[in-house]
């Protein structure tokens, strides 16, 4: 299943956010999106899921999903989103309970998502009791029991301390690692980007278009390699020569605000 | 000149500690302190009583308010006052509360309800319900209807009110997780809007349940015969002090009980806080 954003343009009332941007997220394909504060990522991604009706443009299906998908599109948030009266389990459980599962599938479906995130001597543990890195990895074991065809996640690893950075970025790589799953990531850290997409978008300043779509020219696996890193900074330093200056104006403006 | 340096010298190499100035403002309850000062001021209350210091006409002892609950007690007074208050309390709690609560989630869910119900409730909610009595007397007759109604719309507005205040504070982003899920709109509410408005809605409870008892006695001093209200008010038109304060007692004891009710309460459903 591809996910396309078809000449999306947004405002919000007189501010215009996003204009005409159009790109596809090919099945099984990692797409980052990066750009200056205030660009429209954020706003971008909601759009694509569904969460917002875009001013013109649409975001659109093409093929179908894989056929025990329960939600083709989910969400891994940036602030978590956790139920906090659930405890892990009931919060992986959360979005199966409307469906047609019976308990025994959903509970298939929740110990599988929870030992791919290494949560299962957690399952019975409240948000509160858990620090940032695995709130997130709560977020992203409830997105798998899902069973998505397309990741949309908004900067999911922002909150997190870089250490945990890490360790849930090398999880996102072994996630998306065979390909039978896609996905769309917001992010203003280009190295993150870098690490995990096949391609990169990068906005302009606001209002947000297509500047240009960047090619990681090694598969993910290269890119762990030490012999990699050299053209993942040189792409990540290509990438920062074409915001530098938007993300300094943007900045400014920010602090003007 | 020498000197001066030896002396500057051993000002910096001597070492003192920082102040610390991180104390206070983490007010820690003790946990028998509020007893104790409750049984000393009682002490205080009953020796002033016993030496004659104060006349036991205007602020009876504790020991004679003691009897006067003991005597109401053992003659059958106490239930049947009691009983007549509790049914009015019951009743209108729950009736306002039901209302209460259909009336603030239909306000905090729903655009056309939020702009009706809000001008509505602006409107009627700083009335003093207990104006409202003789009206209601007059509409449902003398009996217990006018007081258990009085209770119900004093309830009622605070609960509407607290309802929708909790429904508002639902961080948006669990229902936009929901939404991205596609949970149907009916299980957000229940899954999602309902628990997260649940600290608002029993803090809520804790103010309706002090609005129902202050409207009980009131409704009851207006009008009745049975009732903490009603005996309260018979025994300060007799003078007779020590019963009026058993009455202030009884309902401050059942002040009390409700409060601990709602901390169970508190302590069972919000224990995820």
């Amino acid at each position: 299943m591809d996910l396309i954003a078809n000449h999306i343009t947004h405002r919000f009332g007189d501010l215009a956010v996003l204009d005409d941007v159009s790109f596809t997220v090919s099945a099984g394909e990692v797409v980052a999106i990066v750009g200056p504060s205030g660009c429209g990522k954020s706003t971008l991604l909601s759009i694509l899921g569904g969460l917002l009706l875009p001013t013109s443009g649409a975001p659109e299906l093409r093929g179908s999903p894989p056929p025990d998908s329960l939600n083709p599109l989910t969400f891994v948030f940036q602030d978590f989103a956790l139920l906090p009266w659930a405890n892990v389990e009931e919060n992986v459980e959360f979005p199966l309970l409307h469906t047609q599962l019976s308990a025994v599938q959903r509970r298939a479906l929740v110990d599988d998502a929870l030992r791919r995130t290494g949560l299962t001597d957690f399952r019975k543990t409240y948000p509160k009791q858990l620090s940032g890195g695995m709130r997130q990895r709560v977020g992203i074991s409830r997105a798998l029991a899902a069973r998505p065809a397309i990741l949309l996640m908004d900067e999911p690893l922002s909150a997190l301390d870089s250490q945990t950075r890490e360790l849930l970025m090398e999880d996102f790589v072994r996630l998306l690692a065979d390909g039978g799953m896609g996905a769309v990531y917001v992010t203003h850290n280009l190295e993150e980007a870098a690490r995990l997409a096949d391609r990169i978008v990068v906005l302009s300043r606001r209002p947000g278009r297509i500047r240009e779509v960047v090619t990681v020219p090694m598969t993910r696996t290269e890119r762990g390699e030490i012999a990699a890193r050299e053209k993942l900074l040189a792409l990540q330093s290509q990438i920062w020569s074409l915001i530098r200056n938007e993300a300094i104006d943007a900045e400014r403006e920010v602090q003007h605000a | 000149m020498l000197d001066r340096a030896a002396t500057e010298t051993a000002k910096d190499t001597a070492t003192r500690r920082v102040r610390f100035r991180g104390a206070g403002f983490v007010p820690a309850s003790s946990r028998f302190g509020g007893w104790i000062a409750l049984a000393l001021v009682i002490a205080i209350w009953q020796a002033a009583g016993s030496t004659g210091l104060v006349n036991p006409l205007f602020l009876p002892p504790p020991s004679a308010i003691a009897r006067a609950i003991y005597q109401l007690a053992i003659s059958g007074a106490l239930w049947q006052h009691l009983s007549a208050s509790l049914l009015r309390i019951g009743v209108g709690w729950l009736l306002g509360t039901a209302a209460g609560v259909a009336v603030g989630f239909a306000i905090g869910l729903s655009r056309l309800a939020r702009s009706v119900g809000i001008t509505f409730i602006s409107a009627l909610f700083p009335i003093p319900k207990i104006a409202l009595l003789p009206l209601l007397i007059l509409w449902l007759g003398i009996g217990e209807e006018p007081k258990i109604a009085t209770i119900a719309l004093g309830v009622f507005f605070s609960t509407a009110i607290s309802v929708y205040s909790g429904v508002d504070a639902v961080p948006r982003n669990l229902i936009r997780m929901a939404q991205s899920f596609n949970v149907p709109f009916a299980t957000i509410v229940r899954k999602v809007v309902w628990p997260g408005a649940l600290p608002a809605i029993l803090a809520g409870f804790r103010i309706t349940s002090s609005v129902a008892l202050l409207l009980v006695v009131s409704a009851e001093m207006i009008g009745a015969q049975y009732g903490i209200g009603a005996f309260v008010l018979q025994a300060g038109n007799l003078m007779q002090t020590d019963q009026l304060l058993a009455g202030v007692v009884i309902l401050s004891v059942f002040g009390l009980m409700v409060g601990r009710v709602i901390n169970w309460l508190e302590i069972r459903l919000l224990h995820w806080r």
